[in-house]
């Protein structure tokens, strides 16, 4: 369209961008939304005007003074069949352009970098799997498709940034994820968009994108040291996960190594895909997941663990390839265990005091 | 009056006089209003405590807006705040606005319309007045005793494990209110099954009770699981049984489901009966038959339908199925239509008429603007993937406004208007009243519009404090919201004036067609001397002309 008038388009895109009627676009699905938005604009100035110019011209045409005396109508099947189905027709394009962005939204790409963000009242915890943790803040690198798996620890939250056009609520519970990659460098709201209580609209926080390079030099300086994953590898030492799930073939747990994102077979005869939702489930839920051939004697750990824990523990499973470091902590633990009697693995934060 | 082209004209004063007994003067004592079977009185005593109600939820509606002039937190604290949406929000929804026209309007007339003394069961017509009255009055102490801040929504967790307010108490009033709802619709249904006059047959109802059907519907299939939902709130509070607690194995997304049940069906209990009242108001005053009348009265049937199965639009972005987000999103499209269907036959009912423009004509054209913008921005939010960057944002703030103030609103105060004469037997003051309906729709717009932009935005709803870009467009809001607290103010001015100093308005002032008209104003507490017996089709204005020979200006 551009070559029809490049002054005209420059003017528009230039208006569009810089005034204060739109947010600026800054992810790769903001462009989408706001092609939808634009359309469902027009439809409704087209309704507005329709039914303006009806009212008004009926008015004028047929007040009082011009048409004194009215002509009597039933009614006209053929007009009520027109304004049925030229409304539905275009309802049903809405909702179809709609379904579309929302599976674009929803719909993470299999090469997304993984965040996770836990929501408490009142603020947005972001952790990255590095050991990168941020409050109220989350750097990410441009062109890169960044997904988010977020879980409450409280109440119902929403995570929203304006300026990717994404929204998802963090639930107690369940996870949820969303995705997006941000096309340019810069400050972006987080918004709490679900009201949360005394301080929600204190809840909000700071996307920075940052190009890749900078994004790299960032998360060197603002590691913690220890990735998730070797936290995650503390706390299941510390709570004695691996004492059964060991990976020995005589071992009274399921093998861990290899599991997540497998399908396995349950006590009562289902398959499950393992996923981050599937091992949260079962750590607090066990009595509901027990694989098939195994006894149902794992513990509850409901209360025990908190939101990050969890998020520790399944980065932790994810990550696991092989059962070495499982044997290896467990020899550490009981090492430990034995002279120190497990503070050190107390000392992570993901532990419930 | 000779012919239908002379009609918009009240009665020669000389002649035209108040009936000498009525339903207003039957009685004079307090306890003959208190103990009241009449329709009318209970229509009245609604009239009173809505009234009211409003003025305390439009108090309220001040205060945030004030507060939200500028970015901080500067008038209210954060909490106050908090309290003060949420008292908004319940007042206005639980006490003003789904009792709005059915209690009122749609109390003194359905039976009327119909040919009926009274509606099928008096007293239960008074229960329900109690009922709201009491229901009113917990949600009155929960506000006294130091307010509620769970939004309207009452979502958990937030609401059963995380808030120390007066969730119970308010929750309560709603649940008592609730059955307020469901007794009159109730006593609609029976009334419009069982009391119809003879000759009154389905077809030949007046659209303002095939509104009201449709909307009783909706208030007794849909009140009883809010209802249910609030008890397990309360009982979740008091002794924890876990239903919506995921630590105990609940789920709090179910609250979400029973929730959204009661509450969007809710949104058409608000409105149905609102467009129930422009469908008369638009024929009367363009003298002509509503056009489709079978279309405009199967919509009406069609949205309470679909209108249950809508709910989990609200919850698009809260982790549901992505398929099941597709199928809800298809019913929400199908809804949309027979809403256009009834705007487009308005429109239509103007082609070829007499049209004149009296205050309730006004106030009918304002809805017709503002309800098209309102229910096209629900295709917005019910086309899903922009649902996920709109909703909990002012956007979705101002598409309710506009549907629920903008439409119902407009659409209460166009009906109070048209009926008042009848009601009073005395006319509100004209050109006030005109000046009135303009300015509200002024008002309104400047109010709401800019949410629509703040929304797209981002500016989330229920912040008590907000980044300093958006204030440009709040104070333009806030600006409008004077506006429109002056177009409120004016009725509740000048109608109590009118009760002594209004024009006699006899018993026709419009000249139409409804029963109600053909009687004397202010209605005998028995409607009618003798049971009428109907021959012809709602809205048949030769009829009426023929009628208007043999009209009795007065009775008794």
């Amino acid at each position: 369209m551009s070559h029809i008038s490049p002054v005209l388009w420059q003017f528009l895109t230039n208006w569009m961008k810089a005034s204060p009627l739109f947010p600026p676009e800054a992810s790769t699905i903001a462009p989408y939304a706001d092609a939808l938005y634009l359309f469902l604009v027009v439809i409704t100035i087209i309704g507005l005007v329709l039914v303006g110019a009806l009212v008004v011209g009926f008015s004028v045409r047929y007040r009082k003074e011009r048409s004194p005396e009215a002509t009597q109508i039933e009614g006209s099947t053929l007009l009520e069949a027109t304004w049925t189905l030229i409304p539905l027709g275009l309802f049903l394009i809405a909702f179809i352009w709609g379904a579309l962005l929302y599976f674009r939204i929803y719909n993470p790409p299999t090469n997304a970098m993984q965040v996770y963000v836990v929501g408490k009242q009142w603020m947005w915890k972001a952790e990255h799997p590095g050991g990168q943790h941020e409050i109220n803040a989350l750097h990410i690198p441009i062109g890169r498709p960044v997904q988010v798996t977020m879980i409450s620890q409280d109440v119902f939250h929403s995570f929203s940034i304006p300026d990717f056009r994404v929204k998802r609520e963090a639930i107690p519970g369940r996870y949820t994820t969303v995705w997006f990659e941000a096309t340019q460098p810069g400050r972006y709201h987080i918004f709490c968009t679900q009201y949360c209580g005394t301080e929600h609209s204190g809840m909000i926080g700071w996307v920075t994108a940052m190009t890749p390079d900078a994004y790299a030099a960032w998360a060197a300086g603002s590691t913690s040291g220890a990735s998730l994953a070797q936290n995650g590898e503390r706390l299941f030492a510390s709570l004695g996960c691996n004492a059964c799930h060991s990976g020995d073939p005589a071992a009274r747990g399921p093998n861990l190594a290899q599991v997540y994102d497998s399908r396995i077979r349950l006590q009562d005869g289902t398959t499950a895909v393992v996923d981050d939702a599937y091992l949260r489930d079962a750590i607090l839920n066990p009595s509901q997941h027990v694989p098939a051939g195994y006894a149902p004697i794992m513990p509850t750990y409901q209360g025990q663990i908190n939101e990050d824990g969890m998020i520790d523990l399944v980065e932790y499973i994810k990550t696991l390839h092989s059962n070495y470091r499982v044997q290896q902590t467990l020899n550490t633990t009981q090492l430990s265990s034995t002279q120190t009697n497990g503070a050190a693995p107390e000392a992570h934060a993901g532990v419930k005091p | 009056m000779s012919s239908t082209n002379t009609i918009v004209q009240l009665p020669d004063q000389s002649t035209a006089q108040l009936p000498r007994k009525h339903y207003l003067n039957q009685e004079h004592t307090l306890k003959s209003w208190l103990l009241t079977g009449d329709h009318k009185r209970i229509a009245m005593l609604y009239l009173f405590s809505i009234t009211f109600f409003f003025f305390i939820g439009g108090a309220f509606a001040s205060l945030i807006r004030l507060q939200l002039l500028t970015p901080g937190s500067d008038l209210l604290a954060p909490d106050t705040y908090n309290k003060v949406f949420s008292m908004h929000g319940i007042v206005m929804i639980f006490l003003f606005l789904v009792p709005s026209v059915p209690a009122t309007l749609g109390n003194f007339l359905i039976p009327i319309m119909i040919g009926a003394k009274d509606l099928a069961f008096p007293k239960i017509n008074l229960l329900s007045w109690y009922l709201f009255i009491a229901g009113g009055l917990f949600i009155l102490a929960a506000m006294i005793l130091g307010g509620v801040d769970t939004g309207w929504t009452f979502t958990t967790p937030l609401s059963t494990h995380y808030l120390n307010t007066h969730v119970v108490t308010a929750a309560l009033g709603i649940f008592i209110a609730g059955f307020a709802s469901i007794l009159t619709g109730l006593n609609f249904i029976v009334t419009i099954h069982r009391m119809r006059a003879p000759g009154m047959t389905w077809f030949r109802l007046p659209l303002f009770v095939w509104g009201h059907y449709a909307a009783s519907i909706l208030m007794v299939l849909g009140t009883p699981v809010l209802a249910i939902t609030l008890v397990l709130v309360a009982l979740e509070r008091t002794i924890g049984i876990g239903v919506f607690d995921p630590t105990k194995g609940g789920d709090p997304l179910l609250f979400q489901h029973l929730f959204w049940f009661y509450s969007h069906p809710a949104v058409y209990i608000m409105i149905l009966p609102g467009m129930a009242v422009i469908s008369e108001v638009i024929s009367t005053f363009s003298r002509k038959r509503v056009f489709g009348y079978t279309a405009v009265a199967f919509s009406s049937v069609a949205i309470a339908i679909f209108g249950f199965f809508v709910w989990a639009h609200h919850m698009f972005i809260m982790g549901i199925s992505n398929y099941s987000a597709l199928v809800f999103s298809l019913l929400t499209m199908l809804v949309a239509v027979p809403s256009a269907i009834k705007i487009f036959n308005w429109a239509a009912t103007l082609y070829k008429g007499s049209i004149t423009f009296e205050t309730p004509m006004l106030y009918a054209f304002g809805f017709l603007g503002l309800f098209t913008i309102g229910g096209l921005t629900g295709v917005f939010l019910g086309s899903m993937g922009m649902d996920v960057h709109l909703t909990e944002t002012y956007f979705i703030v101002a598409h309710f406004h506009f549907v629920m103030v903008g439409g119902m609103l407009m659409a209460y105060l166009a009906g109070l208007h048209f009926w008042w004469p009848k009601m009073t037997g005395r006319m509100y003051p004209e050109s006030i009243s005109k000046l009135a309906a303009v300015v509200t729709f002024i008002g309104f717009i400047f109010t709401f519009f800019p949410q629509f932009v703040l929304g797209y935005l981002g500016m989330p709803r229920r912040y008590a404090s907000y980044p300093p870009e958006f204030q440009v467009l709040n104070v333009l809001s806030t600006a409008g919201a004077s506006i429109l607290a002056v177009g409120y103010l004016l009725p509740m001015l000048y109608m109590p004036w009118s009760l002594k100093y209004g024009k006699i308005a006899g018993n026709n002032p419009w000249q139409a067609t409804g029963l109600e008209w053909q009687i004397t104003s202010p209605p005998l507490t028995e409607n009618f001397v003798e049971t009428p017996i109907v021959d012809h089709e709602a809205y048949d204005y030769e009829w009426l002309a023929n009628q208007t020979e043999h009209e009795v200006k007065t009775v008794g």
